[in-house]
């Protein structure tokens, strides 16, 4: 199977954000990036399929140059090359754009399916999979913890989460988008040898204006302001050594709230 | 002509979604401002029984009955037809629905087929000097953002479960406008199989008085023997984070959250869990709410009712002590 798996960056987890001045985005110096944490259980899939189907996995990416670091793990965790396209000011900054550039660098691979994350963790849109697949034709599923694919009969099935603990399998015809959920399954490490052989494999780079896409005509999303949460409606903080916040934690639960 | 405000209902086993009508709340709420109309939009099979139920509780102008076979249970494909060319003919101002699985499965296809704007796991919408603007949460629900469609594309927004109350929806009765939807030409991909059920298992944490809820924040297996002997001496329920179940640490049926339990406790004490909107939606009714993290920017501490900023693996054996004391 001839697999594409969708790999974007993000600030890690424990980020401490701070908004720039324009209120429109957050500080990037000194950020830390990470893979996406569902965009790393897609990959895991779509490696797995390779194991158990042969053929192989390509990430796409479409970021800054920084992003090779993200793209280099995902080489050594086993995918077999890689398409970057390159987006140095981060022009591609909403869902709607991420689909459509990427579908345009699609347009003339060969590929039985496609994966991405379910959502982001610095947007969480959850959008972008699902619109690729509408522009490039394709079925698509959602929120997928497990695939069965059956690629003699051209056929994946799907495992997808609802709400409440219930989950359904679904099944549609290759090619397919599918977009997948984080905790799907274990994640493996890069072993040191295949960190040695991913500096190897090629890292195709499309420049963005290459791919001859339209930003500005396309429905697109803009971020007005961006800013914390107003203060109001907030915890109340209780402060002091460790002893003396419990012992005030403990008294607010009895004579406050009257909960213990 | 006023503006015409859609609202999709969702519904499921003869019953109205309540992300519906929290959605449907918001757009009475907006068309009140804006003086607009809100039309509630229903897809279903030919029965007419969910169809009244809806017109009978919802106050809109009318309730868009889009009618065919293939609507009787959810398909992408037929749902996105169906919807676009609903969209394509009345030309709404805003379509809304709410943020459920089925909706993010089906709004950004619909979004393409339609090519508009689509603003997701929105938690409301105000004005600002360029005009309307929805507010959601981004960065892990660290910070909030005012979104802005671009004008001249259809706009859809999806709302958040609980960001809108449901009591604020006026009741009423719409009449009822039926239309078949055409769906000839759009062909059957996807098909559902069997459907997997939430088993229910040996715990039962919606009737839990006192529930520790623990998240990744508690770092490995080991350390939760620390957290279990804090619930015991509270008299209380373990529930988790996802990501704590993903693990294996704890069973799925203590999951607490969007893809888990609903629970409502007096008493919740969130250890090490940042607060995602997927994990809030789950535990948002307790009464109080206690949260330590060593992060005084985690967003459990906006819901939260005390917060401690600090690490718990000093916090918990310190309170463990204090009530053994006691
Ligand atoms: C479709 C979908 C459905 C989902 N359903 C659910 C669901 O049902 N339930 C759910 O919970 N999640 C769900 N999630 C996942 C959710 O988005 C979050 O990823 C998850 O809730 C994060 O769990 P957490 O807070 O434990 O971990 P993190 O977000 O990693 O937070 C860990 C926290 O621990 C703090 N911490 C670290 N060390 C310490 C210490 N020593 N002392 C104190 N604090 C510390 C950190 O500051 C951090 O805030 C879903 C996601 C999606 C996309």
């Amino acid at each position: 199977m001839k697999i594409i798996s969708c790999l974007k960056e993000v600030p890690a987890r424990d980020t401490r954000y701070q908004v720039d001045s324009g209120q429109h985005w957050i500080e990037e110096g000194g950020l830390t990036l990470e893979i996406n944490e569902c965009d790393e259980y897609a990959l895991e899939e779509a490696l797995k399929l390779q194991e158990a189907h042969g053929g192989e996995v390509s990430i796409l990416t479409v970021g800054g140059a920084r992003s090779e670091k993200s793209i280099r793990k995902g080489l050594a965790m086993g995918a077999k090359q890689a398409i970057l396209v390159e987006d140095e000011e981060r022009r591609v900054n909403h869902p709607y754009a991420a689909a459509k550039v990427m579908a345009q660098a699609l347009q003339d691979e060969e590929f039985d399916l496609v994966l991405a994350g379910t959502q982001s963790d610095d947007y969480s849109y959850a959008q972008t999979g699902v619109m690729l697949a509408e522009m490039l034709g394709l079925p698509h599923a959602t929120i997928v913890m497990e695939i069965e694919a059956k690629p003699d009969e051209k056929k994946i099935k799907a495992l997808r989460e609802m709400e409440s603990g219930w989950f359904q399998w679904v099944e549609m015809p290759l090619p397919a988008v599918l977009t997948i959920q984080a905790g799907s399954s274990q994640v493996r490490y890069p072993s040191l040898p295949n960190i040695m052989k991913a500096k190897r494999k090629e890292i195709r780079r499309i420049p963005l204006d290459d791919l001859g896409v339209d930003l500005e005509s396309m429905p697109r999303l803009e971020i007005s302001r961006l800013y914390f949460e107003e203060a109001e409606g907030k915890a109340e903080i209780l402060e002091g050594d460790t002893r003396s916040v419990v012992d005030l934690l403990v008294e607010k639960l009895r004579k406050e709230a009257r909960v213990l | 002509m006023a503006e015409k405000i859609y609202v999709l209902i969702d519904h499921g086993q003869g019953e109205v979604r309540n992300g519906s009508l929290e959605a449907l709340a918001w757009g009475q709420k907006m068309a009140a401002e804006r003086g607009g109309e809100v039309h509630a939009v229903m897809l279903s099979g030919p029965d007419q029984e969910a169809a009244r139920q809806v017109a009978d509780s919802a106050q809109a102008s009318s309730l868009l009955w889009l009618r065919h076979e293939r609507l009787a249970d959810y398909d992408p494909d037929a749902y996105a037809a169906a919807l676009k060319d609903l969209v394509r003919a009345d030309k709404p101002g805003l379509l809304l629905m709410a943020h459920i699985y089925q909706n993010i499965d089906l709004a950004p296809k619909l979004a393409v087929a339609v090519e508009g704007c689509l603003i997701t796991d929105c938690i409301g919408h105000k004005r600002d000097d360029g005009g309307l603007v929805f507010v959601r949460q981004m960065f892990r629900n660290k910070l909030n953002a005012d979104i802005r469609p671009s004008s001249g594309h259809p706009c859809i927004a999806t709302l958040q479960a609980g960001a809108v109350s449901r009591d604020e929806l006026q009741a009423g009765q719409s009449p009822l406008q039926e239309r078949q939807a055409d769906l000839d030409q759009v062909p059957q991909r996807r098909v559902s199989l069997e459907k997997i059920g939430a088993g229910k298992g040996q715990v039962d944490l919606t009737k839990a008085d006192v529930i520790v809820g623990v998240g990744r924040g508690v770092k490995k297996e080991e350390n939760l023997a620390m957290v279990r002997e804090l619930a015991e001496v509270l008299g209380a329920e373990i529930g988790a984070s996802r990501p704590v179940v993903d693990n294996d640490w704890m069973e799925r049926e203590r999951q607490i959250g969007s893809s888990g339990q609903n629970v409502s406790p007096k008493l919740y004490i969130a250890l090490g869990i940042s607060g995602a909107i997927q994990h809030i939606v789950g535990m948002k009714g307790s009464n109080t709410i206690v949260a330590v993290n060593t992060d005084p920017n985690a967003p459990i501490f906006n819901i939260a009712t005390y917060g401690i900023v600090g690490d718990l693996f000093e916090i918990v054996p310190a309170l463990i002590e204090k009530l053994r004391a006691d």
